[in-house]
């Protein structure tokens, strides 16, 4: 009797309450404060940039700013035609360089090279390496290279093929994880009918992987849209007040054309700069919004 | 005997007519033509050494490598000038160093918060935010660094502070790293298999203890991969520093004044005209070369350490 006594007052203070602790501790509690604090000045110096060069550019966004020529005499009416229309020639030629080449790389690497082989490891690492290079480095090679020793010279092309060397480690990487979400399944079933590997790839793993293959690339190419550093060293600082007629033209683009104001001492050409700032954060707004938008839209649950 | 005979041919008779009927000479050629594609990788590696080191070779024979890389005046546009590499190599280093001290803190603790303690709902809307964050141009950072933080916030907190300072283009560039250390760190404490928090929690640990005492030790090579990528990519980054950091070469420790970095010597320098063979032009490809071999090591150090990091949970 008393032991079965004894046994109900323990379950009765063994109860499900004691188990509970007394709250979060208070060290705990500033700890995650503080962590969220971390993030939210990240989060915070975005928005406080936003608005900043949105009001600042506010007097001068309006049509002129697309309009009219850069100016040094009247930076009341001046633009940035020359710059747009410069951005838009140099990213066009490095699509076309870039994608080609990274989508065929990439081809290689996920479906015909061995994998795990000592070669298709090297070629690996040597792309992460290159995605991780400066890219004032690449500008060297271009000024090296594409400038001088092929004689380009400061022409849209020098500058597209550089870009496109900058982003090719990216559309890569980006384009064999596309690949691989594709199943095995796919593959198999096409070789089981007869294809041959390049059928199977071409027409089966390749269409499948598009929509991964556009969100990627169209991400690689807003970086190079923003781009500068490489482009001081190829020739496209110079004062620009032509659009460009061919890949020989020269150029100028709106990162350099935001930089040319920035130096300029007079706080007229510092609103042209922060106009310019948001015409370009709309342009990349708009295709990050594309990319988000083919993903969701497209995405296929195999 | 002759039983299996027939069997036998016929098999080989199958296995032959499973062989693909007729060479594919085009397959050979397309598989070429992509591993020709795969290899320009490669070439631009190659590309990049060979042109930074042919004009490199011939400013070392002219200018002692012993007084580049420990000479402390820089001054290559003078007559007779003087290449010392100490000036830019130290205004690297504070900006860098200015960078690391304001990303590390915030990338890592982002990365916490978003691995650890956000929920499903917040985590979708604050991960893509800090990820815009990585995706403005760099050229739109400099010209907020010096516009906004050095002449609207950093001069009413130090008045001596010059329009061009290390600090501004510091604090900024440690911004934009954030999400590159955020990024991965919170990769590498996502690949953490949950039954080691699980344990924790089971011992009686707070999420405090567990993300501290558990989780980031068991991510450490994977963070330490993001701190190191991040370190590489301020010492690489070059329009903040142009901009905001000014393009006086000075041997000082001192983060309000102007600085300049390696990376915007070979943006000045190359945007003017120089001529080809001239010790200017030449310069360039030495300080160039000196900076792809510091970003070289470090990147290669966070591939492996990344590399090791997930051989370990997969």
């Amino acid at each position: 009797m008393s032991t079965r006594q004894s046994l109900e007052d323990q379950t009765q203070s063994f109860s499900p309450q004691s188990l509970s602790g007394k709250g979060t501790p208070l060290r705990d509690r500033i700890f995650m404060w503080a962590l969220f604090l971390a993030l939210a000045v990240g989060v915070f110096t975005l928005a406080v940039l936003l608005i900043y060069v949105t009001v600042k550019g506010w007097p001068r966004l309006d049509l002129r700013l697309i309009t009219n020529m850069p100016s040094v005499r009247d930076p009341e009416n001046a633009g940035a035609q020359s710059a747009l229309t410069g951005s838009i020639w140099v990213i066009a030629f490095t699509a076309l360089i870039a994608l080609p080449m990274g989508i065929m790389a990439a081809l290689y690497l996920e479906e015909f090279a061995r994998p795990n082989s000592k070669f298709q490891r090297f070629i690996e690492v040597n792309i992460q390496n290159l995605a991780a290079v400066p890219s004032i480095v690449y500008g060297i090679l271009g000024l090296a290279v594409f400038a001088r020793a092929l004689a380009l010279g400061q022409s849209v092309i020098t500058a597209s093929m550089t870009l496109a060397l900058l982003v090719l480690p990216v559309i890569i990487i980006s384009t064999r994880e596309a690949l691989r979400a594709v199943p095995r399944s796919i593959r198999d079933g096409s070789l089981a009918l007869g294809a041959t590997e390049w059928q199977t790839a071409y027409r089966q793993t390749l269409p499948a992987a598009i929509p991964g293959i556009a969100t990627g690339t169209i991400l690689a190419l807003s970086r190079a849209i923003g781009e500068a550093a490489p482009l001081l060293l190829l020739g496209a600082v110079s004062f620009i007040t032509f659009n460009p007629d061919g890949v020989l033209s020269n150029y100028t683009t709106m990162p350099i054309q935001i930089f040319n104001w920035t130096k300029e001492s007079r706080e007229e050409f510092q609103i042209l700069a922060a106009a310019t700032i948001v015409l370009l954060l709309v342009i990349l707004l708009a295709m990050n919004f594309i990319a988000i938008w083919i993903r969701n839209r497209t995405q296929k649950r195999w | 005997m002759s039983t299996i005979n027939p069997d036998v041919t016929a098999l080989t008779a199958a296995a032959n007519s499973l062989r693909r009927s007729k060479p594919h000479y085009g397959e050979r050629v397309i598989r070429g033509l992509l591993l020709l594609a795969a290899v320009v990788s490669v070439l631009t590696t190659f590309g990049i050494v060979i042109s930074l080191l042919i004009p490199s070779i011939e400013f070392f024979t002219e200018i002692p490598m012993g007084d580049f890389l420990f000479g402390t005046t820089w001054t290559p546009l003078f007559m007779n000038g003087e290449f010392g590499v100490l000036p830019l190599v130290s205004g690297t280093l504070v900006i860098t160093g200015i960078a690391i001290i304001v990303a590390i803190p915030l990338g890592l603790g982002s990365a916490i918060y978003l691995s650890e303690y956000a929920s499903l709902r917040v985590r979708k809307v604050l991960k893509p935010t800090l990820e815009v964050l990585a995706g403005i141009p760099t050229v739109v950072f400099g010209f907020f660094a010096l516009e906004f933080l050095t002449q609207l916030i950093l001069v009413k907190i130090f008045p001596g502070i010059e329009v061009f300072n290390a600090l501004s283009a510091g604090i900024i560039m440690g911004i934009m790293i954030i999400p590159t250390i955020a990024s991965l760190s919170e990769d590498a404490m996502a690949a953490v298999p949950s039954g080691l928090r699980d344990g924790a929690y089971a011992l009686g640990s707070t999420k405090r203890q567990t993300a501290m005492k558990v989780v980031i030790p068991a991510a450490l090579s994977g963070i330490v991969a993001a701190f190191v990528l991040g370190i590489s990519r301020a010492i690489g980054e070059t329009m903040i520093v142009t901009i905001a950091a000014g393009l006086q070469p000075q041997l000082t420790l001192n983060p309000l004044q102007g600085m300049q970095t390696m990376t915007s010597y070979i943006a000045a320098a190359g945007s003017g005209d120089l001529a080809t063979g001239s010790i200017e032009y030449k310069s360039i490809f030495a300080v160039g070369l000196l900076l792809f071999i510091l970003t070289f090591v470090m990147n290669v150090f966070s591939i492996r350490l990344v590399r090791r990091f997930r051989q370990v949970y997969q």
